[in-house]
């Protein structure tokens, strides 16, 4: 954890803590959910909770791309990377989630062609310099990384590749955080609004939120300031009952949103009619896939993929985490079973992944007696 | 995965506006600047990068404040080896840029 000197702005910070508390309401409780795993970092890796009263409880989103995807779709794309012809590529992130038969690393140990890549254009790269080889992307990221692998497909198709194709996990934020507010089991009095997902998106479209369920939504950016103003945003339209998409993050977040990214999106992806997320089960219209024209390059189309449902295991947690039903360290798995060395679930693997950052910055201080 | 990272335009590279050299903290690489092409990116301009792709244009202040952010979220080397990683360069380029480059090194 940091202190609060180290903070750009301490002063500021300070203040800002001060308001915050000064202007809470003493019996009222107030939930927030940040729906960005960048968030969820910042706040452990800051120890933001420990500068807020104890009636605000931040509860952690689905907002980590690789922690909903459900083990069916690992296993899937483990099952492309398994045939000879295939090199299989993907972020970091996604190396060491598990599928039911291992993660892509123990794959590739086994003898699976799997290759790290930091960008959907250095798997291009690579489908041009092996011609005879198939090159897989395996796809995954919400409307921040989505454009990328569409202008990335838009390039194979302009330079006529090939012997590249996309298994695409591209999962929308708008549809999760409606499934989460239509969920009986949640009770969310605001939302910090994804910082990133919002230079794509804009902040337009969660006026929904304020609209239809009368919930507040502050975009934030990531530091330690942005998000305590986020959060006193919040607070703020909390007591005077409004409820508004405000933009925090307007320095980077244009109302409106980035409109090549969009135009990008709505030229090679579809909406699917539906996708299941772990933990928040089958929601409708929240991913991508490729449109029609792109068939040549969907993975999906060119190798059949088995299409397998699995539940996770047993006693894992992860879909109560992932709604902000339950807090990371409350897993049964937790820090026992599950660990950052051997992970059961995506959210002990991912930096973004709400059990990781947990392990990390809060069970390691306290078992280390800080 | 979410973390921007930022970078500051050194030359462009094509004429369709797809293709940049960027420098973070020394390191330059080619990134793809293709999102950005209603606002007119143009040399000593700072961008954040997210997977290769420049994704918006930010203020040389804010880029400032988004490298320590980096430093201190922990964050800093991992952001470097991502840049580092990027190897899309050569087929990107121009023919132009590549004599440019080895005009630059035996100069
Ligand atoms: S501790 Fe492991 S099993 Fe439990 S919720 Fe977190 S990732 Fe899932």
């Amino acid at each position: 954890m940091k202190y609060v000197d180290e903070f750009r702005d301490p002063a500021l910070i300070r203040k800002t803590a001060d308001e915050i508390a000064r202007l809470i309401e003493r019996d009222r409780h107030y939930r927030i959910m940040e729906v960005c795993g960048g968030h969820t970092f910042s706040i452990y890796r800051f120890g933001l909770q420990r500068l807020l009263p104890e009636n605000i409880e931040l509860v952690h989103g689905p907002g980590c791309p690789v922690c909903v995807l459900p083990m069916g779709r690992m296993d899937d794309g483990l099952a492309i990377a398994a045939r000879p012809e295939v090199i299989f590529t993907a972020f970091g992130d996604v190396m060491r989630v598990p599928g039911r038969r291992g993660t892509p690393l123990e794959m590739r140990a086994k003898g699976a062609d799997v290759r790290m890549v930091y960008s959907p254009l250095d798997a291009l790269k690579l489908a041009m310099e092996n011609p005879d080889r198939q090159i897989v992307f395996f796809a995954v990221g919400f409307e921040t990384t989505a454009p990328s692998t569409a202008l990335t497909l838009l390039r194979a198709r302009s330079l006529n590749v090939d012997n590249f194709s996309v298994f695409c996990n591209h999962v929308l934020i708008l549809p999760a955080i409606r499934a989460i507010l239509d969920s009986p089991d949640m009770r969310i009095d605001g939302f910090i609004g994804p910082g990133h997902v919002s230079t794509v998106i804009g902040a337009r479209p969660y006026e929904f939120i304020a609209r239809e369920y009368g919930k507040p939504v502050v975009i934030s950016g990531f530091e330690p300031l942005d998000l305590l103003q986020s959060i006193l945003m919040l607070i703020k339209q909390l007591n005077q009952g409004r409820a508004e998409v405000e933009n925090q993050y307007a320095r980077v977040v244009p109302w409106d949103g980035n409109r090549p990214a969009l135009r990008a999106l709505a030229e090679v992806f579809a909406v699917r009619p539906f996708f299941e997320w772990r933990g928040l089960g089958f929601i409708s219209q929240s991913a991508l896939r490729l449109r029609d024209e792109f068939a040549a390059w969907d993975a999906e189309a060119r190798f059949s993929v088995p299409g397998v449902r699995v539940t996770d295991p047993k006693a894992a947690q992860c879909g109560e985490v992932l709604k902000g039903v339950l807090p990371p360290n409350r897993c049964k798995l937790f820090g026992r079973e599950c660990t950052p060395e051997h992970p059961v679930g995506a959210l002990m693997v991912s930096s973004e992944g709400a059990c990781a950052a947990y392990y990390h910055y809060v069970h390691a201080m306290v078992t280390a007696g800080d | 995965m979410c973390l921007a990272i930022p970078g500051q335009i050194v030359r462009l590279l094509d004429d369709e506006g797809q293709y940049a050299v960027v420098d973070v903290s020394g390191v330059r690489r080619t990134i793809n600047i293709g999102l950005l092409r209603e606002d007119g990116v143009k040399p000593d301009d700072w961008v954040l990068i997210h997977v290769g792709f420049a994704m918006s244009k930010i203020s040389g202040e804010q880029a400032m404040d988004q490298l320590r952010l980096l430093e201190m979220l922990g964050e800093a080397s991992v952001a470097l080896e991502e840049v580092s990683g990027y190897d899309f360069a050569e087929r990107a380029e121009s023919t132009n840029d590549r004599q440019a480059r080895s005009a630059e090194r035996s100069e």
